[in-house]
């Protein structure tokens, strides 16, 4: 049975501009978003930034009603049983924000478990249980201000899990995290699986959606471009190479003629701190390289490699080509 | 239960915010003092601290209510507390009725102000209906902040009402001077304002006269701000839904 459903979910946003003469606006976050996720599994949502993540999921933890479209939790409507929907769901948003920063983690825990309706005698417990799951017993007493992120990260998740809800989503839980802590978190998120739970998660680091999900939906300007499983993501350009270019100085008119080239595929470039790494991906990249880096004139270029693509592949090539 | 007005502990925490709510009302308690000893009268002098302690509850409310939903937006906690699966009202009216008794300081300063600095007596008339009266007019106007807060989670910048509203309300309510000297078109407002009621009940209770009906109008009027503003907490968070204002981001 599916947990999680969305049918065709749109979502507007208007805003205005102007303060004389008004105009508004109209921005589609969401353009028809359709994926159901099975029960105990955990389905990952992603995309860049601004790909219409966050507002796909705060329409399905009741937050925003949709424009168009419906979802359902637990086949609960989010619109018309909201209040049982929020019932049976935790959801934790990835950031520094969403505590009450002058309290301890612990006045933080116990006024939300009242007000998710932990019953009192359970209260001390689940608390007890929570800070252990997250690693921060023993700095219960301390206030949130001075918390790391990565503290308030596990607070936040504690936070979502008070009244042990069946269904969590985790809006990018380990964004601004440090490695380790990352790596942390995701241990706590894969051992809520292991409980039973079914989770959403949304994120940009494809190494997370791959190390984590059963599924991804790979969400690029309000639309799923791809859905499937981690496997079959990469299977998409499994037939393909990928060039990588060390470039110094590479200009934007430069890049784009490597775009036009027939046997391009996509191209990608990460700027680092002196050269940028061009990564272009092509079915034939081998015997493409020199001319490829012969392309780039005006540009210094450093070494050029070739490899087997990966799924940071798969899902750049989804998102450029999209 | 008590958990629900955790929040506003955390204003407690808050230096300017100590700083203001304790200095402000032995501030107006002094200016108002000032102004009515030129009477004379010793029971003038209550009658214009009552209203000055009562200046300093409106402005805590006021302040605390409406500020409450302003601040958890920028904190990123009202999103939180909206998916909790209690109603709406249940999240607001503990943080609405704390914020309004964290004024109850500034009655007490007041009078404690009044007593030591010049000397005001405090005989009361009818010592059990001044006590019931203190209360049911902190109720009144937690409720009145519920009924405010209800537009601030609606309208993002609605904070800026706040201080639109802190002297008027004192003027009309009658906290300064009698309802009786206002002109005419204010009398209806303030009959329709918690606090016209709550300070002509706890000035009877201490200086003399009818009581009750005012204590009944105080009652009756949190009974229609909890009937409002629950309704229209549902309402403007489901616009607000619609709207997405629930948050900065």
């Amino acid at each position: 049975m599916a947990v999680i459903e969305a049918l065709d979910l749109r979502r507007t946003y208007r805003t205005t501009t102007g303060v004389f003469r008004r105009r508004t606006l109209d921005v589609e976050a969401v353009r028809g978003i359709t994926f159901a996720v099975e029960e105990g599994r955990l389905f990952g949502l992603l995309g860049p930034n601004g790909a219409g993540k966050t507002t796909t999921i705060k329409m399905l933890i009741t937050l925003l009603v949709p424009t168009a479209g419906t979802a359902r939790v637990l086949g609960l409507d989010v619109v018309r049983d909201a209040r049982e929907v929020r019932k049976r769901i935790g959801y934790v948003f990835g950031g520094e924000r969403g505590l009450y920063e002058r309290l301890s983690a612990l006045d933080n825990l116990r006024y939300f478990a009242e007000l998710y309706g932990v019953p009192a005698r359970r209260q001390k417990d689940r608390i007890a249980e929570l800070l252990d799951l997250v690693g921060l017993s023993g700095r219960e007493r301390e206030k949130v201000e001075g918390y790391s992120r990565g503290m308030r990260q596990r607070l936040h998740i504690a936070r979502g899990l008070l009244h042990d809800p069946p269904v969590v989503f985790l809006d990018e839980p380990t964004i601004g995290v440090d490695p380790v802590g990352a790596r942390e978190l995701r241990q706590t998120i894969s051992s809520l699986v292991a409980n039973g739970k079914t989770v959403l998660l949304t994120t940009h680091y494809m190494f997370e959606a791959d190390a984590l999900c059963d599924r991804i939906a790979v969400i690029n300007r309000g639309a799923i471009v791809a859905e499937g499983t981690p496997a079959d993501l990469k299977q998409l350009v499994v037939e393909r190479t990928v060039v990588e270019i060390e470039a110094y100085g590479a200009t934007e008119a430069a890049i784009e003629r490597l775009r036009t080239l027939p046997e391009v595929s996509s191209v990608a470039v990460e700027e680092r701190e002196h050269s940028q790494l061009v990564l272009v991906q092509s079915a034939q990249g081998q015997e493409l390289s020199q001319e490829l880096a012969g392309r780039l004139d005006g540009a210094r270029v450093g070494r050029v490699t070739v490899r087997e693509p990966t799924l940071e592949d798969a899902y750049v090539a989804l998102v450029t080509e999209s | 239960m008590g958990r629900l007005a955790l929040p506003p502990k955390t204003l407690s925490t808050t230096g300017f915010f100590v700083l203001t709510a304790v200095l402000q009302p032995v501030i107006f308690a002094s200016i108002a003092f000032f102004i009515f000893r030129t009477g004379h009268h010793g029971a003038t002098l209550l009658y214009a601290a009552l209203g000055a302690g009562l200046m300093g509850i409106w402005s805590s409310t006021l302040f605390g209510s409406g500020g409450a939903i302003q601040w958890q937006r920028w904190q990123g906690t009202l999103e939180v507390l909206v998916t909790a699966p209690v109603p709406f009202v249940l999240v607001v009216l503990p943080l609405t009725l704390a914020t309004a008794s964290i004024g109850l300081y500034s009655l007490v300063a007041t009078l404690v102000w009044g007593r030591l600095l010049f000397g005001i007596p405090l005989h009361l008339a009818h010592p059990f209906l001044f006590a019931l009266s203190i209360p049911a007019t902190v109720v009144g106007l937690g409720l009145l902040g519920l009924l405010l807060a209800s537009t601030f989670v609606l309208y993002r910048h609605a904070n800026a009402m706040s201080n639109l509203l802190e002297y008027p309300v004192w003027l009309v309510t009658g906290l300064i001077v009698p309802v009786s000297l206002l002109p005419g078109w204010a009398t209806p407002l303030s009959w329709l304002l918690a606090p016209t009621w709550g300070v002509e009940a706890i000035r009877h209770a201490a200086l003399g006269g009818p009581v009750l009906p005012a204590l009944g109008m105080t009652a009756l009027l949190s009974v229609v701000y909890l009937v409002l503003g629950a309704a229209f907490l549902e309402l403007f968070l489901r616009l607000a839904r619609e709207r997405a204002t629930l948050s900065l981001t």
